[in-house]
């Protein structure tokens, strides 16, 4: 521990973990000998959608392996500060790992300097850790995250978004990530309204997230019986809020009743 | 050795004290501070704090060598497995460490405090410059005239006091009979409050501070003017005499005098 109190260089905990207990990292260099992607737990379909003074980020709670499913409750939307969060597709090991050593990241620069990063750091310092973990993703474990923040500077919510080489690249309005992400993003593309209410956002992440259940088979919609519901997490200048599972039922049921008449969900005017 | 001690003793003693104690919803942490920037009082990790005296320099570089080692166990192990215990533990031996093996020892005077699930749970260590642990009871004085204001603190700290309260026998025992209280800008006040989610430590400042202190004891109603007059004209002229602020004290301990 005798260099804890001789380092003196920046402060990313990142950095520092690298020189004190690099084995510690998520990233890897050695070479796979079999190619193992297919069975590793894969998570899926994370959106991104800005509303009113914020955003929202919802995740299905599905992951596979190849045509397996592997858990059903799995969270893959990670508070990473009071006013950030993170979504991620891909390798879910890799991924959680990742996850958990960028909200380390943001709270340690936070102790150490007596301030948050900007949201433009955050973004930044995020698609540095991404870019480590290629060599990886190369060999079929990637990871892509989705990030949102609500920044101070401009009073709303922004969306990042990152391929397997980093980014990051500033998304407009809304932003979907994994496996289901087209059908996400065609969902989307119609029902995102400008200023939607946080209310109204969610409902609209909901949605989306059942479309992409719909016809991509590694997206989970909603489960009725077991009551699993979608993880969906509202960020405004009051800070990160997950919705409880009761909360995020109602707007699942709200959902569901009106596909008992439509199945094929809410459709936008043709003119 | 004994030269060693006596320079650091005094060193510490020329500041100003800092105030550690427990009220009945976890621990407040109380330091008399002009400055804005440079802090007597952090956060570590969830459920400790970190309080300083003495010499800025040496103070800050235990306390960035403290987040590390919080971050880098709770990162390693999970967030539950970092203690305070462990925390002081490591201070102490770097304290012992240094004032054995180098020709100047630390002249700081430090506080490791972590808020449990109940006020039984709450510790408060007390590190000094010679890597000495204390194990405090309910309450912690250090830096400048340590034993005067404990002595006072004695007489008004009681276990359950509400965050008011505490603040106020702080503040009390902060200021010598007779003198006046620091005014609100000149206060470093935050708490480790254990009804908060996850992240314990709070620092309180601005509206929340001002509400507070007029929330005191009822026995002393010369409380609430006296934070709101001092306000107002630094708000028109900042810092006119005080000069920058370049260590907490005011003062620099440039090692040099005896």
């Amino acid at each position: 521990m005798n260099n804890l109190f001789t380092n003196t260089g920046s402060s990313s905990f990142t950095e520092f973990l690298g020189m004190h207990a690099s084995d510690l990292l998520p990233f890897r260099t050695e070479r796979l000998a079999v190619p193992v992607s297919d069975q590793i737990p894969h998570a899926t379909t994370i959106i991104a959608v800005t509303c009113a003074g914020g955003v929202v980020m919802a995740g299905d709670r599905r992951a596979t392996s190849g045509n397996m499913i592997l858990q059903r409750d799995i969270e893959k939307v990670f508070r990473t500060d009071d006013y950030s969060c993170l979504g991620i597709a891909g390798t879910a090991s890799t991924g959680i790992e990742m996850a958990r050593l960028y909200q380390v990241e943001l709270e340690h620069y936070e102790k150490m300097e007596g301030r948050s990063l900007s949201t433009d750091g955050k973004a930044n310092r995020l698609a540095t850790m991404i870019k480590g973990n290629l060599p990886m993703a190369m060999q079929g474990l990637a990871v892509v995250p989705i990030f949102a923040a609500y920044d101070p500077n401009l009073d709303g919510g922004r969306i990042f978004g990152y391929d397997v080489g980093g980014g990051p690249y500033e998304q407009q309005q809304y932003h979907a990530i994994g496996s289901g992400s087209i059908f996400a993003k065609g969902s989307l593309k119609k029902l995102y309204r400008e200023n939607a209410s946080p209310e109204d956002a969610v409902l609209t992440c909901v949605q989306a997230l059942y479309d992409a259940a719909d016809d991509d088979s590694a997206t989970g919609g909603p489960d009725v019986t077991r009551k699993i519901w979608p993880v969906a997490a509202v960020i405004t200048a009051e800070g990160y809020r997950r919705l409880g599972d009761d909360e995020v039922a109602g707007y699942v049921h709200a959902m569901l009743e009106a596909r008992m008449v439509n199945p094929d969900g809410p459709t936008a005017p043709l003119r | 050795m004994r030269d060693r001690a006596e320079y650091a003793r005094k060193g510490i003693a020329r500041g100003r004290s800092v105030v550690v104690m427990q009220y009945a919803d976890g621990i407040l942490f109380v330091a008399p501070n002009p400055s804005k920037a440079l802090h007597k009082i952090s956060e570590i990790y969830d459920r400790i704090g970190f309080a300083a005296v003495g010499r800025y320099n040496e103070f800050e570089s235990l306390r960035l060598a403290g987040i590390r080692y919080a971050d880098i166990n709770g990162y390693t192990y999970n967030r539950n497995d970092v203690t305070g215990r462990g925390l002081a533990n490591l201070y102490a031996q770097q304290l012992g460490m240094i004032f054995t093996d180098s020709i100047k020892s630390l002249e700081v005077e430090i506080v490791v405090a972590e808020v449990g699930d109940a006020t039984e749970e709450d510790q408060i260590y007390r590190l000094t410059f010679d890597g000495s642990v204390f194990d405090e009871q309910g309450m912690a004085v250090i830096g400048g005239q340590s034993d005067a204001v404990a002595g006072r603190l004695k007489e008004r700290y009681r276990p359950g006091l509400s965050l008011a309260e505490a603040l106020d026998a702080a503040l009390a025992a902060l200021t010598e009979p007779g003198g006046e209280r620091s005014p609100i800008g000149q206060l470093e006040v935050a708490v480790l409050d254990r009804t908060r989610e996850q992240r314990k430590f709070q620092r309180l400042a601005g509206p929340r501070l001002e509400r507070l202190l007029a929330a005191g004891p009822p026995e002393a109603p010369e409380a609430p003017p006296a934070p709101a007059e001092p306000t107002l004209p630094e708000k028109g002229a900042p810092e006119v005499d005080t000069g920058p602020p370049t260590a907490p004290d005011g003062d620099i301990d440039t090692g040099s005098d005896s």
